[in-house]
């Protein structure tokens, strides 16, 4: 057996050879690291700065309270953002029920069968589903075989969709974190398996559930491409409601990018429902009766003014499902594909309006789930 | 006072009748996410094989233009892969090398205080409307760009994928600190107390251990950025060509997909269904990359 060789004098606090090396390597890591965190939060700080400076300028109140017009600096996002109210609302009103009972079924109810597996790869497939392919569904199977129209309905039912994995999820985890302790509780009192659930369950679960929903209404608000597919990029210079006792509004005159009329009283032949006026490609206006017949050149819109009474006519609390839309980011989207400079500054400020909204749900849904974290302590 | 008569039999399992119908609803709720999978196959199949009708699936697949809205009409679908490679690659080589440092150092080097800020806010990125990004590719990133480059298009896939690689990275870089952290503790004291450095046992132990979760989190990445749609609707141009050079404008196929949707589409003709054969091929993408993920995962799990 040879002996180990050992060298008595050997210092034993010497350091490894290239271990300055290896400490400096693992010291600079820390600075890729840093920068690469930074070029994440950078383009953050990049793109509020970009939107600030190109269109903070155009936010006023007017901005608010005006229609999209041919003239960039009279074109606001009234239609905008009632628009995408009315959207969300549909939406929210699809898709929190359905996917907090579809999550509370999946957690609290499902037997472990192939049915539930064949839910579960269903859900997990449909949240990797590109979002434009909803649109596909949306033109094929609302707009086309169902006859849903290119309406507010079919948008928010579209969007509900989109959300629905995003909603169930956040709902199955938080069910999942209520302890078994308090269903037992209420079962042992006498009270039935949905009783508990509802009492107890659904109750304890609600913050987590309130974070899942708040994200996905965020994104169905930033959400764009399956709305182009069945809302075209249209012009829209009406108000889906009208509310009772408005003395003025304004109506028709739904032209494409081009300047093309678009939606049916406004194709070439315009029916004008309401005493009015025309406003041209070059800005003159011609002033139009109720009930006459007019051929509009393109880029004209139709700015009509109707009384108390055709006002309240029109209004009714759900005739704004089947009505044409447009929405936030499909209007800075039509901004942004056009060339004048003056547009862009429009898209700009559209833009910036949409980034604070989704930012500050975000910021909430970030807020609410470390909150929760801290309080909960089971 | 008379004694309590018991009437009921308390053994007898009684159950509320409304129970059963809400049982029932909450199984149809749950049900509608099999309802929607089979209707977007059903929707998207279906007019795709109108599709396929007219045009030769060879045809599809080997032509090398996409003309459908020309005179004489082509439907090669390989322009729009080349152009949705293109941006995916871009794409990928941004947010790859940057999510996983951004992943190592939150996971291996940052303090706890340091993640519980970083995290969200990083997260807020993937929250952002891409039709922002759109923006800010076209008129912010491509100004930047040329002039380093000169010559390059007003429209490019450079942009757009650039923009596309920091939309994901926070979906790379938390799924892949996800997965790094569930690396067992042990595994790195066992590393650090053999002499080495906290860089190479991030490299070489916790990297390799938690590799099946990375390789999710970018394939995750890969796909959203091939179902991407605004930023290269917006920054990459629409003009469909076999794109060799990111410097190049091309169009991908969800931008395809869009820019018919703009133009008003008549129902039933062969451009509206060019959309679903579209549609299906980005879906047949997109499973693929599921497939892969799936695989990828089952080859490289372990078990701790």
């Amino acid at each position: 057996m040879a002996a180990v060789e050992t060298n008595p004098r050997a210092d034993i606090t010497a350091q490894p050879n290239g271990l300055a090396l290896r400490r400096f390597k693992d010291k600079s890591f820390i600075i890729w690291g840093v920068l690469a965190t930074l070029i994440g939060l950078g383009t953050l700080v990049a793109l509020v700065g970009d939107l600030v400076v190109d269109g903070a300028h155009r936010l006023s109140p007017e901005f608010f309270m005006t229609f999209p017009s041919s003239d960039p600096a009279h074109a606001g996002i009234l239609s905008a953002w009632v628009g995408s109210i009315l959207v969300i609302i549909t939406t929210a009103a699809f898709a929190i029920p359905v996917g907090v009972l579809a999550g509370v079924y999946l957690e609290e109810y499902a037997p472990k069968n192939p049915l539930t597996s064949a839910i579960e790869i269903a859900v997990n497939n449909l949240a990797g589903v590109p979002s434009i392919i909803y649109g596909l569904l949306a033109v094929g199977l609302f707009v086309q075989l169902l006859g849903m129209g290119q309406s507010i309905l079919t948008a928010g039912v579209t969007l509900g969709l989109l959300i629905l994995p995003v909603v169930i999820v956040a709902t199955r985890e938080a069910v999942r974190g209520v302890p078994q302790d308090i269903r037992n509780a209420a079962l042992a009192v006498g009270a039935t398996k949905w009783q508990a659930t509802q009492h107890h369950v659904i109750p304890y679960a609600l913050p987590g559930v309130v974070t899942g929903v708040i994200i996905g209404i965020s994104r169905a608000i930033g959400e764009t491409a399956p709305l182009i597919l069945i809302g075209g990029l249209t012009f829209v210079a009406f108000l889906p409601v009208t509310l009772p006792g408005d003395h003025k509004f304004e109506v028709i005159g739904a032209v494409d990018q081009y300047g093309a009329p678009v939606t049916p009283e406004a194709t070439e032949l315009v029916r004008i429902h309401h005493d009015g006026v025309v406003v041209m490609p070059d800005f003159s206006e011609v002033a139009v009766e109720a009930g006459q017949d007019i051929e509009l050149p393109h880029g004209a819109t139709v700015q009509t003014v109707a009384d108390l009474g055709d006002a309240v006519a029109s209004w009714s609390p759900t005739n704004w499902l089947g009505s044409d839309f447009t929405v936030l980011p499909i209007q800075m989207f039509n901004w942004t594909s056009r060339p004048q400079a003056a547009f862009l500054e429009n898209a700009a400020a559209a833009g910036l309006v949409l980034l604070l909204i989704t930012l500050l749900l975000n910021g909430a849904a970030i807020w609410l789930r470390y909150r929760l974290r801290k309080r909960i302590k089971w | 006072m008379e004694g309590l008569s018991v009437q009921r039999d308390f053994t007898v399992k009684r159950m509320r009748p409304g129970e059963h119908v809400i049982e029932g609803v909450l199984f149809l709720a749950a049900a509608l996410a099999i309802a929607v999978v089979v209707g977007i196959l059903f929707v998207v199949i279906s007019e795709a094989a109108k599709f396929f009708a007219e045009v030769s699936f060879w045809e599809f697949v080997t032509a090398t233009r996409w003309t459908p809205l020309f005179e004489n009409p082509s439907y090669g679908i390989a322009p729009l892969l080349t152009g949705t490679f293109m941006s995916t690659l871009v794409a990928l080589s941004v947010a790859v090398p940057l999510g996983l440092l951004v992943a190592i150092y939150l996971s291996e080097f940052a303090s706890a205080r340091v993640r519980e800020v970083v995290k969200p806010v990083l997260e807020l990125l993937a929250g952002v409307p891409t039709v922002v990004y759109g923006y800010f590719a076209l008129l912010f990133l491509t100004p930047i760009l040329q002039s380093f480059i000169p010559g390059l298009p007003g429209f490019n896939l450079l942009s757009a994928g650039i923009v596309m690689g920091l939309m994901i990275i926070p979906y790379i870089a938390s799924l892949s600190e996800d997965a790094m952290r569930a690396v067992p503790q042990s595994l790195r004291d066992g590393s650090l107390a053999m002499g080495t450095t906290r860089l190479e046992t991030a490299f070489r132990v916790v990297f390799p251990a938690a590799i099946s979760g990375i390789v999710g989190a970018i394939i995750l990445g890969m796909s959203r950025a091939v179902g991407e749609t605004m930023i290269v609707a917006i920054a990459g141009g629409q003009l469909p060509q076999i794109v060799t050079s990111p410097t190049q404008q091309g169009a991908t196929v969800t931008a395809f997909i869009a820019q018919v949707a703009l133009g008003d589409i008549a129902f039933g003709t062969i451009e509206y269904q060019s959309i679903f054969a579209a549609g299906l091929a980005l879906l047949v993408l997109t499973l693929i990359f599921n497939f892969i993920a799936f695989a990828m995962q089952r080859r490289f799990r372990e078990a701790y």
